[in-house]
C-alpha cells in the first residue's frame, strides 16, 4: 500500500514538469524525426509519406555539406581555443597578481552581455574602411579589408567572437577547481624540486581534468546551438561561407518554409550531438582520474 | 609562503611575475575594448564614433534618439515579464520535480528521470520548427508565454535542486514529519529554506539566459507588444538606422544594462552561481 502511496505522490509531483517536458520536448523530438520521413505539407498538396526523399535532398544540397565543414571547423577552432585561453586566464587570476578582482570581472564580462548585443558591435570593429580594425591596420599602412564579405575570412571572424565570449565562461569553472586543490600538494612537489610547469603537467592539469570534461561537453553543445552571432553579423554569408547547421535548420525552415527538410537536417544534428556526447563518455570518462 | 595560509610556492617572483601581470593586464583590455568601445560611441557624438579625442563632450543625445526610433520602453516590459515568468514557473515546477526524486524511489522513478535528463541533449534550442508548429496549433504565436514555454520546464534546474534536496539530513526531514507535517510543508519548511543559495544561483543563470536568448524568440514573435528585447535590438538596428553606429551602441548598452550593472553590483555572487550551477 504505501509503495503505491509513494508512487502516486511521486506522479503528483512530477505532472506539472512531466507535462511540459512531454509536450515541448519528448513530442517535438518525435514529430521531426517522423516529419523528417514526409513531404513538407502545401496547400494543393498536404504531406504525404516520401521515405528518405529528405535525407536523400540533403545529401545532394551542397549547402548543407558547406554548412556542415563550417559547423565543424567552427567547433575544431572554437573549442581548443577557448578551452586553452580559460585555462591561462584560471591561472592567472588564481595567482595573487596586481588588480586580479578588475582583471577577472574584464575576463567574465562577456559572459552575462546577450551575444546579439557583442555581434553589434563587432560588427562595427569588422567594417571596411572606418571600422576599428581597418583604422587600427590602417595606421600600420595595412590596406583595408572586408572581413565579413570575404568568403576567406568571415568565418574566422565569427569564430573570434565566439571565443571572446565563451573564454571568460569557462574559466571560473576551472578557478572553482584549482582553488579546490589542496595546497600542501604544491607544497611537496616544490620539496620533490619539481618545476612549475612539471607541476601544473603532472599535479594541476591531471586534477582539472574532470572540469575539463564537463566545460568540453558544455563547449561542444555551444558550438552547434549558437547562431545569434551568424544572425546578425553575415546571415550566413557571404556564399554560404559561415552558415552553420543551426542556421540552415532556421534558413530552411522559416526562409524558405521548407519544414520537413529543416526536420531532417534537425534529426542530423541531434544523432550528432548525440553521437559526440557518447564519444566523450566512452573514450574520455574512464580515463578521467575522479578525486 | 603567504600571509594568508594559502600556499604559494609556485606563485611567479621577479622578472616571471612581471611578464605575468603585464599578460594578463593585455588580455583582460583586450576582453574589455568591445564594450569599453560601446560606452565610447553611445556617451559621445556621432563624429567621435570612428574617431578618439579624450576631451569629446559626452552627451545622452544617442540614447534619446534611440527611445524615439524605437519602442525601448516596450521592449524592455516585454523582457521583464518574460524573466519573471520564466523564472517564476521555473522555480515551483523544478521544485516539486526536484522533490519527487530526491527522497523517494518510487514505481518509474527512473524512467522519469531519464526522460529529464533527455532534455540536457535534446535542447528547446533545435527543435524550433515543431515547437512552432506547436505554439500555432495551440493558438499563442507572437506572445510572450509562447517564448517561454518551451523553457518552463527545466531539465538543469530539476538535476540542480535533486542534487541539493539530496544533500539536506533525512533526520531534518523525518523530525519534521513526527511532528506531523505533511510532505508538502517538509518541502517548504525544510527543504526550500536549505536550497537558498542555489535557487539564488540558479536564477542568476536563468535570467541572464532569458534576457539574452534570440533565435527562438526572433522565430515565434512578430509584433512590438511580445518582441523581447534582444529581437528589438536586432529589427532596429537591421533597420533604416543601420549605419548609425552611435544610435546601435546606445540601444547595445540599453538592452545590456540591467544585467551589466547587476553583474558589476553582485560579482562575488554573479561568479559563485554560475559556478555553482556548473559543478554538478
Amino acid at each position: 500500500m504505501t509503495r503505491t502511496r509513494a508512487a502516486i505522490h511521486g506522479w503528483l509531483l512530477l505532472l506539472p514538469a512531466m507535462a511540459l517536458l512531454a509536450l515541448f520536448t519528448h513530442w517535438p523530438a518525435l514529430a521531426t524525426f517522423i516529419d523528417s520521413f514526409y513531404s513538407t505539407p502545401r496547400p494543393i498538396r498536404p504531406a504525404h509519406f516520401v521515405g528518405l526523399a529528405n535525407y536523400a535532398t540533403l545529401a545532394d544540397d551542397p549547402i548543407f555539406w558547406q554548412a556542415l565543414t563550417n559547423n565543424l571547423w567552427f567547433a575544431l577552432g572554437t573549442i581548443p581555443v577557448s578551452i586553452a585561453l580559460a585555462l591561462l586566464m584560471a591561472l592567472w587570476v588564481n595567482d595573487r597578481i596586481a588588480g586580479r578582482t578588475l582583471i577577472r570581472m574584464a575576463y567574465f564580462t562577456p559572459t552575462v552581455l546577450p551575444m546579439i548585443a557583442i555581434a553589434n558591435i563587432w560588427l562595427f570593429f569588422y567594417t571596411p574602411q572606418y571600422g576599428l580594425l581597418a583604422q587600427v591596420l590602417g595606421a600600420f599602412g595595412i590596406a583595408s579589408h572586408n572581413w565579413l564579405g570575404s568568403q576567406d575570412t568571415a568565418l574566422i571572424c565569427v569564430m573570434i567572437v565566439a571565443i571572446w565570449k565563451e573564454a571568460g565562461f569557462f574559466m571560473i569553472f576551472y578557478l572553482a577547481a584549482l582553488q579546490q586543490i589542496p595546497p600542501s600538494l604544491a607544497e611537496a612537489s616544490a620539496l620533490e624540486g619539481a618545476s612549475r610547469f612539471y607541476y601544473f603537467r603532472r599535479i594541476q592539469f591531471p586534477l582539472l581534468m574532470p572540469t575539463t570534461l564537463f566545460v568540453l561537453i558544455n563547449a561542444v553543445i555551444n558550438a552547434f546551438r549558437t547562431v545569434d552571432h551568424i544572425i546578425v553579423m553575415t546571415h550566413g554569408g557571404p556564399d554560404n561561407a559561415t552558415s552553420l547547421l543551426l542556421f540552415r535548420i532556421y534558413e530552411l525552415g522559416f526562409n524558405f518554409w521548407d519544414t520537413s527538410l529543416a526536420s531532417a537536417l534537425t534529426v542530423v544534428l541531434l544523432v550528432g550531438l548525440a553521437l559526440v556526447a557518447f564519444a566523450q563518455w566512452a573514450f574520455l570518462e574512464p580515463r578521467i582520474h575522479y578525486r | 609562503m603567504s600571509m594568508r595560509g594559502e600556499s604559494h610556492v609556485y606563485a611567479p617572483a621577479g622578472g616571471g611575475r612581471l611578464i605575468e601581470t603585464v599578460g594578463a593586464w593585455m588580455l583582460a583590455l583586450l576582453w574589455i575594448l568591445p564594450l569599453a568601445y560601446a560606452v565610447w560611441t553611445a556617451f559621445h557624438a556621432p563624429e567621435f564614433s570612428t574617431r578618439f579625442a579624450p576631451l569629446a563632450p559626452l552627451t545622452l543625445n544617442n540614447f534619446e534618439r534611440a527611445f524615439d526610433a524605437a519602442p525601448f520602453a516596450r521592449y524592455f516590459l516585454n523582457t521583464v515579464i518574460l524573466v519573471t515568468l520564466v523564472l517564476g514557473c521555473q522555480l515551483v515546477l523544478c521544485t516539486l520535480a526536484a522533490y519527487a526524486f530526491a527522497r523517494s524511489d518510487f514505481l518509474g522513478s527512473g524512467v522519469a528521470f531519464a526522460l529529464v535528463l533527455a532534455q540536457l541533449m535534446i535542447m528547446p534550442d533545435v527543435l524550433i520548427v515543431e515547437n512552432y508548429r506547436t505554439m500555432s496549433f495551440i493558438g499563442i504565436l507572437d506572445s510572450i508565454p509562447a517564448i517561454a514555454l518551451p523553457y518552463v520546464a527545466s531539465a538543469f534546474g530539476i538535476f540542480l535542486l535533486r542534487q541539493t534536496f539530496k544533500s539536506v539530513p533525512r533526520e531534518l526531514d523525518e523530525a519534521a514529519r513526527v511532528e506531523g507535517a505533511g510532505p508538502l510543508q517538509v518541502l517548504l519548511k525544510v527543504y526550500v529554506p536549505l536550497a537558498k543559495p542555489v535557487y539564488l544561483a540558479y536564477g542568476l543563470v536563468s535570467v541572464s539566459y532569458h534576457w539574452n536568448n534570440f533565435l527562438w524568440p526572433l522565430i515565434v514573435t512578430n509584433s512590438v507588444e511580445s518582441r523581447p528585447l534582444t529581437v528589438g535590438l536586432q529589427v532596429f538596428s537591421s533597420g533604416d538606422q543601420g549605419i548609425d553606429w552611435s544610435i546601435i551602441c546606445a540601444a547595445t548598452l540599453m538592452t545590456s544594462a540591467p544585467l551589466l550593472v547587476a553583474f558589476l553590483l553582485f560579482q562575488r555572487q554573479f561568479v559563485q552561481s554560475f559556478m555553482r550551477a556548473g559543478i554538478r
